[in-house]
């Protein structure tokens, strides 16, 4: 029915079936790539689920063989994680400020920029390495605030990056608005732009804490870990990714079994983190 | 309503059949009604101008020649829009030859991030198969067309980019041209431009006529006067009158694009 | 004097000025003491050892050998076949998210992407470890060596043992990794064309494929390489997906199945039980290799990714 010749023309049936291929190309990749992490999901919390149990809130890391759960795990690493957020988010937001209103264009800017976004991407392990130089070799001694600290060096320049981000997300005219009535920059940025970006600001500090929350080499020569309930930032700390990390290398199948579990906590903790960084960025800004 | 081109008054209208045939077009972006009930006939070889104030559908009635709505989810057509007697928003009938019959050029010049060469011959590649010589021969019959030739002959292996807005705008044009369309579709082609720019694709687009239909939407009447011989006024997505250009600036008969038109000029 | 408030604004305002700086410049200092420290850290090895630490492969802490050709190897070759696979694949999810993907499920789809580049490296590792490796051992691994492993050049690739442990299985658990993020960066490179761009090209009569590849692609060309450095770039740093399932053995060889280390997984296994100096220095001179490898990646990515922001900025 189509009198149109261009539509018989060889050279075009040609191209329609390479676009039919390549779009079946690009569906079958979608396909492929869902289909692996659906399954890396499904096995999650599969496994997860089933190892699932109140003792997990409440006992100690047990011995290889006997009962237990990870208390002290899920405790040491809400105090790191939380640690290394009270650090990062002031140093964050500070140093946002400085790119985005302050610095702008002055080649400090320009650099700072530049090396945070290298910091953003760095190997975490590295800065494990680094912490470990700085801070275990000096005192002689694995500890929460080793790990506290490299958990912050990589949180912060999530945070530098959103808050930069999303200051200039504000209208220049908001802000000569506030500067026609004489309001000096700190003013202006304190109470009007950084405010007027609340929201943003919010989004950034959740994705640092997302970040972090499941961090594992950064840990490994920092707080090490500890068999027992502490709550010494001075000491080793136990902690659920290098809990993780060990008992799913060992032989042990409770251990294996605590492990998931633990996998499953930290999981869903990222991705509820995730979820609520975008809902609020979505209700506190428009 | 249908309006039908009054023959007689003007000579230039006898001579000409109708290329595309527009009856009782409905258009919807979402629930949103944006054309009512259009039907118009546009002449072949002719300059048809859509002009009408902004919001009133030209853009929109333009879109529909050549299906580029179907692009975006919600937007639908209902209605026939017959090109060669063949209703084009059938289905069946294939998008992308619509597409390679029916030529556009934009608001804002497009050029391709590719060569001013590969610009041109990018789309008489999707339909032939030319040796190096005849495509060279095209590239530059496509740009001599477009009154481009000139101007970039010893630069067209540069960047489409490297040309200035005005020629960006013609190589557009050219690359229109090169696949030998039957119609062509500007919609506001020299809203970004400087008026010399915009009177030499003025005039290319008066010598364009003696080969292709051509239609313009534009937001300048004193353009539609000077480029176009029939001249369609939209009123919020109706189509208010039709008729030789010549007669629409003279005595409108409608009030409204009376109204519209004096109201520019005075 | 403190009365005119203008003249006290401009104290505070140098004030605010000074300490916003003060925090811009830790990030810089950060990163200033990262390289010192691992430099210093290393500066046995330097010393010692010197540029024959990237062409001798012997590592063997119980004689005090320290040759880091074999984890610079595995590092470079696990993060080769996760480019090799991550790169089409994530193309082909960033072409459907961006072209062909219903409306109603775009949104879902892209979010659901992104939300998987969020999960924890050492989920990808467990699963590689307890899912992958023995499947990929007792039904893909046999069936490559007898199909591909039999081709004359590439077969050398598929050869060694077939226990699903190794460095391929290592290369893939990281492409799998990697694909969410290089498909969500790509997307969001490709929908910075302006639609008009692409209206254009459909306009000539352009199926989707072509206006992807000669009009998409092209102008975002050097957004997508950044992207890819970036996926590139966290394919080298990654410890935990990779840690599980390489291995764990110093070895450089062309087969695929053979296990091997990289520089990551050779820090997580063996920090914490360094007790000679040398041993623990040649670590570290193996972090500043990684560090200072991921350092030029990324600066690359960012400077092309920043290049398309510029251009992004200059047209609309």
């Amino acid at each position: 029915m189509n009198g149109n010749p261009r539509a018989t023309n060889p050279i075009y049936r040609r191209r329609v079936w390479v676009n039919r291929f390549n779009l079946v190309m690009s569906l079958a990749t979608m396909t492929f790539g869902m289909a692996f992490l659906i399954w890396i999901l499904v096995t999650l919390f599969g496994k997860g689920f089933a190892a699932l149990s109140p003792t997990l809130f409440t006992q100690m890391t047990p011995p290889p063989g006997s009962d237990g759960g990870l208390a002290n795990a899920i405790f040491g690493s809400l105090m790191m994680v939380g640690t290394a957020i009270f650090i990062a988010t002031p140093i964050g937001i500070m140093a946002g400020i400085y790119l985005a209103e302050v610095g702008r264009d002055s080649w400090i800017a320009k650099v700072t920029r530049f090396v945070n976004d290298i910091l953003l991407s760095a190997p975490s392990i590295v800065i494990g390495l680094f912490v470990y130089a700085v801070i275990v070799f000096q005192f002689k001694q694995y500890s929460g605030w080793a790990g506290a600290t490299a958990l912050a060096i990589i949180a912060v320049p999530v945070v530098v990056r959103t808050t930069e981000n999303m200051l200039q997300l504000v209208p220049n005219s908001l802000r000569e608005a506030a500067y026609a009535v004489g309001a000096p920059l700190w003013q202006v940025v304190l109470k009007v732009t950084i405010k007027s970006v609340r929201g943003g600001v919010i989004t950034g500090i959740l994705l640092a804490l997302a970040r972090i929350s499941g961090e594992t080499a950064p840990l490994l020569f920092t707080a090490l870990n500890n068999q027992f309930w502490s709550t010494d930032m001075g000491a080793p700390m136990a902690n659920l990714p290098v809990v993780i990390f060990q008992f799913a290398m060992s032989p042990y199948e409770d251990w294996q079994r605590l492990a998931w579990a633990g996998a499953l906590l930290i999981t869903l903790t990222v991705l509820l983190l995730n979820i609520l960084a975008r809902t609020v960025f979505r209700q506190k800004t428009q | 309503m249908s309006f039908q081109v009054s023959l007689g008054s003007d000579a230039n209208a006898v001579a000409n059949a109708t290329k595309i045939k527009i009856n009782n077009l409905n258009f919807f972006y979402g629930s949103f009604q944006g054309l009512r009930n259009i039907s118009l006939d546009i002449p072949e070889k002719q300059v048809t101008a859509f002009i009408g104030p902004s919001g009133c559908g030209k853009s929109t009635l333009l879109r529909v020649l050549n299906r580029m709505y179907s692009l975006y989810p919600g937007q639908r057509a209902e209605g026939e829009v017959l090109l060669n007697g063949e209703n084009v928003l059938d289905s069946s009938y294939d998008l992308n030859a619509l597409r390679g019959s029916v030529g556009m050029v934009f608001q804002k010049p497009t050029p391709f991030p590719m060569s001013i060469y590969d610009n041109i011959s990018f789309g008489v590649r999707l339909y032939e198969k030319l040796g190096k010589s005849d495509m060279d021969d095209r590239v530059e019959w496509a740009l001599k067309k477009a009154a481009l030739w000139n101007e970039t002959k010893d630069k067209l292996s540069q960047s489409g980019l490297s040309l200035s807005g005005g020629q960006q705008q013609r190589l557009c044009i050219a690359r229109g041209i090169a696949v030998k369309p039957e119609v062509l579709l500007l919609d506001e082609p020299t809203s970004a431009l400087d008026p010399i720019s915009t009177a030499r694709i003025e005039e290319l687009v008066s010598e364009l006529r003696t080969d292709y239909t051509i239609v313009i939407v534009t937001h300048n009447m004193q353009q539609a006067a000077r480029v176009s011989q029939f001249t369609a006024y939209m009123y919020l997505g109706e189509l208010v009158e039709f008729t030789p250009t010549a007669q629409i600036f003279v005595k409108p008969q409608d009030k409204r694009t009376e109204d519209y038109i004096t109201g520019r000029f005075g | 004097m403190s009365s005119n408030p203008t003249r006290s604004f401009a104290r505070q305002d140098a004030i605010f000025a000074r300490s916003t700086q003060f925090f811009a410049v830790l990030v810089l200092v950060t990163l200033a003491a990262i390289i010192i420290s691992l430099i210093h850290g290393a500066w046995p090895t330097i010393t010692k050892v010197g540029p024959k630490f990237f062409v001798d492969a012997s590592w063997d802490p119980v004689r005090s050998l320290f040759g880091g050709l074999a984890p610079l190897w595995g590092t470079l070759i696990t993060a080769t076949i996760a480019m090799i696979i991550a790169v089409p694949v994530s193309f082909g999810i960033a072409i459907f998210l961006t072209e062909m993907c219903p409306p109603i499920l775009k949104r879902p789809l892209g979010t659901a992407v992104e939300l998987l580049a969020a999960i924890p490296s050492i989920i990808y590792g467990m699963w590689g470890l307890f899912v992958f490796a023995p499947l990929f051992g007792e039904h893909i691994q046999p069936l490559l060596s007898a199909t591909l492993g039999k081709l004359p050049v590439i077969g050398a690739l598929f050869q060694g043992p077939t226990i699903g442990i190794g460095v391929l299985t290592a290369g893939i658990i990281l492409s799998v990794m990697v694909i969410p993020f290089t498909a969500s960066v790509m997307r969001d490179v490709f929908e910075t064309t302006p639609p008009i761009l692409k209206e254009s090209a459909y306009g000539l009569g352009a199926t989707t494929w072509e206006v992807v590849w000669n009009v998409v692609l092209p102008y975002t060309k050097t957004g997508v390489v950044g992207g890819v450095m970036l996926g590139l770039g966290r394919a080298l740093g990654e410890t935990m997906a990779v840690t599980f399932v390489i291995g764990n053995a110093y070895n450089i060889s062309l087969a695929l199945f053979e296990p091997g280390n990289s520089i990551a997984s050779s820090l997580a296994n063996e920090f914490n039980e360094a007790s000679d100096p040398l041993h623990l220095s040649a670590l570290i001179a193996l972090g500043l290799v990684l560090f200072l490898l991921t350092f030029c990646v990324l600066a690359a990515s960012r400077w092309m990714l920043a290049n398309l922001a510029k251009r992004e900025g200059k047209r609309t």
